[in-house]
């Protein structure tokens, strides 16, 4: 692969803590090579900036290889930047040419409050998971495996479901701020599979209940989540929370 | 201090079943009264919290990360091994037990392997209980695959991404003893300390990482969870925050810290490209089930992989390594890895990597598929799409990370990979009941030493974490809890709690005066070259005396001239990161110690001076069949004792993958 270096100008979303108004500064970076990580990049930058006495930039990340999902910066007008499927680690500086000028902000949503330029507050989704997004299963009870045959598509869909690694875009890209396909990712795995047969009814209540809690919005199907989603969890995962949250809120009384 | 690694009586197959069966219970009302800090989050500290909720204990967990789910064993890909033998292929608790202490170099403690193998099986089911999505076959049972190192198929996985999907399943567990109350969660927390009291761990300092304060967090026993020490060699495939920091201040505070040369060089990754990289990325073991590695005959060799005819090529594992091929154990794929590129035969532009080519199973995959559809004579262009969507559906992801970091389509032109550092065997002394030397400090997963000896086989690290935190802790934390029911909640107003404290937070204002010119990132490049060139794949006397004195030097230098921006009572990533490279900047100091004490090969540590006249790693096991525990005497000055590795079951010989 042919590679190139550039020069770059940055906007980046600056704000010292939760308390404090952000704004908006502007840096400029030179011969970045096309072969580095978009977060890399960020790296060349705060290393300048330290060089220079400054405070770098605060963002998340950890495992920079896009399954964590720590990283989570706002680029350019679309969550985890220019790529299709892909996290801000995995983004490499191919995308931009020299001269370019890249916006970068944080999440932005009322339930994912700054706490430092770029890194936002995802606690809500932990709480969203608190309130049903498992098996209720001790240590210690289970049967052999394989005496649970599941048929391999709905493993496969099940499967695909849970591929989802928690980063927020959905909600970044969202007008509404909605966590829908986050919520709906996990009660789709679990309602595909017997396993989480018992608790199906409770749990899409419950997490449906919590996620409103949280502040998140509403689905007006726009598909955003989708299409910035880094791991391509699909919006049908929504359609089938909403018919589990129906069935369940329909029979709640038989129960 | 003599070790006494408690290791129960009797037959090696009866010893788990008699100690849990005369193992000393905690009744019910008093596990309520018990607390337990868990530090880490990862497949050991998610599965060891959840259990011990669920037992009644009130427990903390603590993780650096904004969620305990983004704890790094998230990216492990690969699978995870048990001697379920649902394949019928003549595996079996004693076969796991038998492939692991031999390729862990016979450097491992025969009882808790076996332990780890015994308890294999039920990790799965619990797994799937938990609506763990593995893998599966068309009639709906779970499917397998092989690793490096063995001969049959006992990995079970989910695509590329097992630590994920296993991970998630331990935090669907944790996150629901959350909401029942019986775990208290302290996320994007560093511990920074761990209190001792009359000789017992009793509590930690930890840090709010966006407030900066300073806590102090009281435990009946505390339990270290908290991975591996990779990143002291700055480029690995670990996460960018995974660190050192806990296991030292343990070891510091009186922990023994054992095989710490014991590194795990991976042989098949992503090669690095220029000075700006920040990481590496793994390219999953799993890939060797199906790709061929090889390099070109001919020095100076100028064409392009797909231009090089079959003759002109040397499939160098194949050659050296019939019986297992390309799926012999990671040290020995890494070594030889190196071998072919320091002898000249290396590919791309910086000479330092080989192909990994998966030319060969698409056509294999392509012929099943059109036969499976009646076609038995397809057309080559045919049978490499329909191959293509095979190897898609099994290493989709991995392929896709590739393309994305090298911009290179995996599927068309072979793989470039070269080794890198991954995992990290060494770790905290632990007996039979995985305690530490200090009284009531627990420590599970990568962060102990225990079972893999000098090699880790692939797809055993997700197996250990998940065994020692579900199946082995709920059981022998009882057995030191029983005892402590009469004590009450120690309050944290006591001395020990604010002289540790005190300690801690000095040091932090020690750091942040220093206010010199060069960034914590820079040491930690520094220090990392030092390592790789001198502690890494090959390692020799002259080089390790030479990095001891080179790394004494960068710590002091440390120590006068880092600099590091903001203040302390907020958040700052540069102050959590100074801290955890300046413990690394003690850390490989001991590595180097350790490796030149041993003057011997074994598994991931290869000494020069003894290996084979074919190249292969020579143990001595006259001198060396022990497990190195160093003890901190203050001031980077450590005192060894020694494990005696004693081996009533397999008997250790030379290596053999050939």
């Amino acid at each position: 692969m042919e590679h190139y270096n550039m020069n770059l100008t940055l906007k980046v979303w600056k704000q010292k803590n939760a308390d404090s108004k952000g704004k908006f500064e502007t840096f400029k970076v030179s011969d970045i090579s096309s072969e580095m990580s978009f977060l890399e990049m960020f790296d060349v930058l705060n290393e300048k900036l330290i060089e220079e006495g400054k405070e770098p930039i605060a963002f998340d990340h950890d495992c920079r290889e896009g399954i964590c999902g720590a990283c989570s910066m706002y680029i350019d007008g679309q969550p985890h930047g220019p790529w299709a499927k892909n996290t801000t680690c995995q983004l490499h500086m191919r995308a931009f040419h020299d001269g370019d000028t890249i916006v970068v902000e944080p999440w932005r949503s009322k339930a994912f409050p700054v706490i430092k330029d770029l890194m936002v507050d995802r606690a809500a989704f932990d709480r969203i998971i608190q309130a049903g997004g498992y098996v209720s299963v001790n240590t210690g009870n289970a049967v052999d495996a394989n005496s649970l045959p599941i048929d391999k598509s709905d493993a496969d869909a099940a499967f695909a479901a849970a591929a989802c690694i928690g980063c927020g875009a959905c909600v970044a890209a969202c007008k509404n701020s909605s966590a829908m396909l986050f919520v709906s990712a996990k009660v789709a795995q679990l309602s595909l599979l017997p396993q989480g047969e018992p608790e199906r009814r409770t749990r899409v209540l419950n997490m449906v209940t919590q996620m409103d809690k949280e502040g998140f919005g509403n689905c007006s199907n726009t598909y955003a989540c989708e299409a910035e989603c880094p791991k391509g969890i699909s919006v049908l995962n929504i359609a089938r929370m909403n018919r589990e949250y129906m069935h369940a809120g329909l029979s709640a009384d038989e129960k | 201090m003599a070790l006494d690694a408690k290791v129960p009586q009797g037959e090696m197959d009866k010893k788990w079943t008699d100690y849990k069966g005369h193992v000393k219970l905690v009744n019910p009302s008093n596990k309520r009264k018990l607390e337990v800090i868990v530090v880490g989050t990862g497949l050991a500290g998610a599965s060891a919290a959840a259990s011990l909720g669920e037992m009644g204990y009130q427990v903390k967990t603590f993780c650096f990360q904004d969620s305990p789910r983004r704890a790094h064993s998230i990216a492990a890909q690969g699978g995870i091994n048990a001697a379920k033998n649902y394949q019928n292929d003549g595996d079996s608790v004693f076969r796991l037990f038998y492939d692991t202490v031999k390729g862990g170099d016979y450097r491992s403690r025969e009882a808790n392997v076996y332990r780890l193998a015994e308890v294999s099986a039920a990790i799965i089911d619990q797994c799937v209980a938990q609506g763990v999505p593995f893998a599966r076959e068309y009639g709906g049972l779970l499917s397998n695959r092989s690793f490096g190192g063995v001969q049959v198929q006992r990995t079970f996985y989910a695509a590329g991404q097992t630590g994920q999907q296993l991970l998630l399943g331990a935090y669907g567990a944790l996150e629901r003893q959350v909401a029942l109350g019986n775990v208290t969660q302290y996320s994007r927390h560093e511990m920074l300390d761990v209190v001792m009291i009359d000789g017992k761990a009793r509590g930690i300092i930890a840090r709010d990482l966006v407030s900066g304060k300073l806590e102090r967090h009281f435990g009946h026993a505390v339990l270290l969870c908290t991975g591996g020490y990779g990143n002291v060699f700055y480029l690995s495939t670990n996460a960018m925050g995974s660190n050192v920091t806990a296991a030292w201040k343990a070891h510091k505070k009186g922990a023994y810290f054992a095989n710490p040369c014991y590194t795990q060089i991976h042989p098949t990754c992503i090669p690095l490209s220029g000075d700006h990289q920040s990481k590496l990325t793994l390219m999953s073991e799993s890939l060797r089930n199906d790709g061929r590695i090889w390099v070109p005959k001919n020095l100076n060799e100028t064409r392009k992989a797909n231009d090089i005819p079959k003759d002109d090529r040397d499939y160098y594992l194949e050659r050296r390594y019939p019986a297992f091929g390309n799926l012999v154990p990671r040290d020995v794929a890494s070594r030889a890895a190196k071998e072919r590129c320091d002898a000249g035969y290396g590919v791309g532009t910086t000479k330092m990597a080989v192909y990994l080519d998966f030319a060969d199973a698409i056509k294999r995959y392509g012929r099943i598929e059109a036969g499976k559809a009646g076609n038995h004579h397809p057309a080559e262009e045919e049978t490499i799409v329909l191959g293509k969507k095979v190897i898609e559906e099994k290493y989709g992801n991995l392929f896709e990370m590739y393309e994305k970091i090298t911009g290179e389509n995996p599927y068309e032109m072979p793989m470039r990979i070269y080794p890198a550092v991954h995992y990290t065997m060494g770790g905290l002394w632990v007996d039979y009941e995985l305690m530490t030397t200090s009284k009531g400090l627990y420590c599970l997963g990568e962060a102990n030493f225990s079972d893999h000896g000098a090699n880790r086989l692939g797809a055993s690290a997700l197996m250990q974490g998940l065994a020692d935190g579900y199946f082995v802790i709920p059981y022998t934390l009882g057995n030191y809890l029983a005892d402590e029911i009469r004590t009450a909640a120690i309050p944290t107003t006591h001395e020990a709690f604010e002289q540790a404290e005190n300690a801690v937070n000095e040091r932090i204002q020690k750091m942040m005066g220093i206010k010199g010119t060069e960034s914590v990132e820079n040491f930690h490049k520094r220090l990392g070259k030092i390592m790789w060139n001198k502690c890494g794949m090959a390692r020799n006397a002259k080089d390790l005396q030479e990095a001891m004195v080179e790394i004494r030097q960068l710590r002091k230098e440390f120590w006068s001239n880092v600099r590091i921006p903001g203040e302390i009572n907020e958040c700052n990533a540069e102050l959590d990161k100074a801290g955890r490279v300046a413990d690394f900047l003690e850390l490989g100091e001991l590595m180097c110690i350790d490796a030149l004490n041993r003057a011997e090969s074994c598994g991931g540590h290869f000494r020069e001076e003894s290996q084979t006249e074919e190249g292969e790693a020579k143990r001595n096991d006259e001198l060396f069949s022990f497990v190195s525990a160093w003890e901190y005497k203050g001031d980077s000055t450590w005192e060894l004792h020694k494990e005696k590795l004693e081996f009533e079951i397999v008997k250790p010989t030379q290596r053999s993958y050939k």
